[in-house]
């Protein structure tokens, strides 16, 4: 493990990343544009750089590319034109499944452009969870942006949960570019949690169910301070029978700007969607709540609700009369409104999830 | 206790309390009676400090402590606690965690204290939301034995309460009230609203108030005065001047 300052691990750490590697079971590591670690101990899951999985499997580039187009954007066609493709690759060879995470770290520690390109693959009946911790040095100075592609294949009866907590700062642009494709019987899980100052967000993440019975959740926790401009969104495409998707955001403004968009599109019968975001305005700012729900065939089941508002007064003197002044009143409600409890979630990530929260409870909200 | 004196309430420009005059003592338990809309339960909620019942004239004196200007959470510091008849859904929040926060630095056996009323398997869920009638008295109910106050107000505490869990929250509240120790040793206080007066099998009550109007018009036997009640309305009830 590198050498970090003292401030820039416990910022690790609020990312979920766990420089001890107690409660994890693989680690990739990559400082601006450097992989200074990578490994995973879990017998059937590899965690490998980029450029080492398409060295060492020819049909790596049957996945790289294929669920995200390199010209959806200009920060797909940049991250396609680099020479020098950064980024992990992590496959759960059939049948294996990590009980504790791996976590990937990518950490921006100079004023620059950090890219990469992940692949993640569970093959069949594997299962595979990974936190991803985004991170910036105490020293990035004037500025600079991750530029993030990820590729998701989950196969057959697979699982993978991808919980990603975002620790940027004031200064950093943040672009993630990620799709995934879910097979029969397949689980997608995708948590999105930021409590931190972030100059801007942007990112609208799709699933593609296409095996039978597949499910895609998507649970988003967002915290918008001054400043911060998070435009994010989730969408699930429905194109096999018996597949469902559910899309969850909790969204607190404290003066910066969240929309928060999602589109559950229903093309075959039997399936499933629903979309929920619940917003908060603490201070004056913007929460921008576009649900999408987009049904074209008899017997597929679409539902949405959203709600913008403050926090009840009778709510929080309810707590008061129990001896919680108005700040502890306050903070225990929302504590109680980004509770989001994962279904399938490991208990080791939705501790982290709690933990991120927490340091953000701890500092007032 | 609690002494109110001469206390007149507003929501908003409307005047809810008229010239309220109370004195509940140590160890004691009073019974608000009174027609729907009367005012007992602003009385109640003006007491335990809400902030939209505004005082407009008068004192309410706590351990002579006046606490007429403090805000709810001060008032529940000094050993005021109420249990409500229908308390807010906090979505999100779960009971366990709510009686947590509750309990600061005490060291209670959350899951222990719940199952004795039968709670234990609410601890996760949010507070409140989608409980029957009967579970909400008994969340609140076990609210309170965290809090333990020293003058507890009981919004219709049997209000949608089937006949087994009167028993069950009738006794519980009978130990928060200390009505299991002598007379002389008590120090817990109560003010009961209540329409049945069915929570009275295990309470006890020392006195009872009618109100009608946002006015106390009435004070005596509380069995006495429901059993009025019961055969004869609240009409006569409310003509009597016996203050």
């Amino acid at each position: 493990m590198p050498n970090l300052s003292k401030t820039d691990q416990n910022r690790l750490a609020q990312s979920g990343i766990d420089l001890s590697m107690k409660n994890r079971c693989g680690s990739y590591l990559q400082m601006d544009q450097d992989i200074v670690h990578s490994e995973c101990s879990q017998e059937g899951i590899e965690v490998l750089s980029y450029k080492k999985a398409m060295e060492k499997y020819d049909w790596m580039k049957e996945y790289a590319w294929k669920v995200v187009s390199p010209e959806k954007d200009d920060i797909t066609r940049y991250v396609a034109a680099q020479k020098e493709p950064k980024g992990y690759v992590i496959i759960a060879h059939k049948g294996s499944n990590n009980i504790f995470p791996i976590q990937a770290c990518l950490f921006l520690g100079k004023d620059q452009i950090q890219h990469v390109h992940n692949i993640i693959i569970a093959e069949e009946g594997a299962e595979l969870h990974i936190v991803s911790g985004c991170t910036s040095g105490e020293h990035v100075g004037i500025g600079g942006a991750h530029y993030g592609i990820s590729e998701f294949y989950v196969g057959k009866n697979a699982k993978i949960s991808f919980t990603m907590i975002h620790n940027w700062s004031e200064n950093i642009e943040v672009y993630p570019r990620s799709a995934s494709v879910v097979g029969e019987n397949g689980v997608f899980l995708s948590n999105y949690v930021c409590m931190q100052p972030v100059k801007k967000v942007q990112m609208y993440p799709t699933a593609t169910l296409k095996g039978a019975n597949s499910v895609a959740r998507f649970s988003s926790i967002v915290i918008s301070t001054p400043g911060s401009n998070m435009d994010l969104g989730s969408r699930a495409v429905l194109e096999a029978p018996g597949a469902s998707a559910e899309l969850i955001t909790r969204a607190i403004t404290k003066g910066g700007t969240i929309i928060s968009r999602g589109h559950i599109n229903g093309k075959v019968a039997g399936t499933r969607g629903h979309l929920e975001c619940k917003g908060l305005i603490l201070q004056d700012g913007v929460i921008y709540a576009i649900p999408e729900i987009e049904g074209s065939v008899v017997g597929t089941e679409l539902s949405h609700e959203a709600a913008v508002g403050k926090i009840a007064r009778d709510e929080i003197e309810y707590l008061m009369s129990r001896g919680l002044d108005e700040n502890e009143a306050t903070a225990t409600i929302i504590r109680g409104f980004l509770d989001v409890r994962i279904s399938g979630l490991p208990e080791a990530l939705q501790q982290q999830i709690d933990a991120s929260i927490d340091v953000a409870e701890k500092s007032g909200f | 206790m609690l002494h109110i004196e001469h206390l007149h309430v507003n929501i908003g420009d409307k005047e809810v309390l008229r010239d309220i005059n109370l004195h509940v003592d140590e160890g004691e338990t009073h019974v608000l009676l009174g027609p729907n809309g009367s005012g007992k339960t602003t009385l109640l909620m003006t007491i335990m400090g809400y902030s939209n019942y505004t005082i407009m004239k008068g004192k309410i004196t706590f351990k002579g402590e006046d606490v007429t200007t403090m805000h709810a959470h001060e008032r529940a510091m000094r050993g005021i606690g109420m249990m409500f008849q229908r308390p807010p859904t906090v979505s999100g929040l779960k009971l366990g965690k709510m009686l947590t926060a509750i309990s600061r630095t005490k060291q209670e056996n959350i899951p222990e204290l719940a199952k004795t009323v039968h709670m234990d398997k609410f601890l996760e869920r949010d507070i409140n939301k989608g409980f029957s009638g009967g579970e909400i008295k008994r969340s609140e109910v076990l609210q309170l034995m965290i809090q333990n106050p020293d003058f507890v107000m009981l919004d219709e505490p049997e209000s949608g309460v089937d006949l087994e869990n009167i028993s069950l929250i009738g006794t519980t509240i009978g130990a928060l009230l200390e009505k299991d120790k002598h007379l002389a040793k008590r120090r817990k206080s109560g003010l009961v609203i209540t329409h049945t007066g069915y929570i009275l099998d295990y309470l006890d009550a020392d006195k009872g108030h009618v109100m009608c109007d946002g006015q106390i018009r009435c004070h005596g036997n509380p069995r006495e005065i429901l059993k009025d009640i019961k055969q004869r309305g609240y009409r006569e009830c409310l003509e009597c001047r016996n203050q």
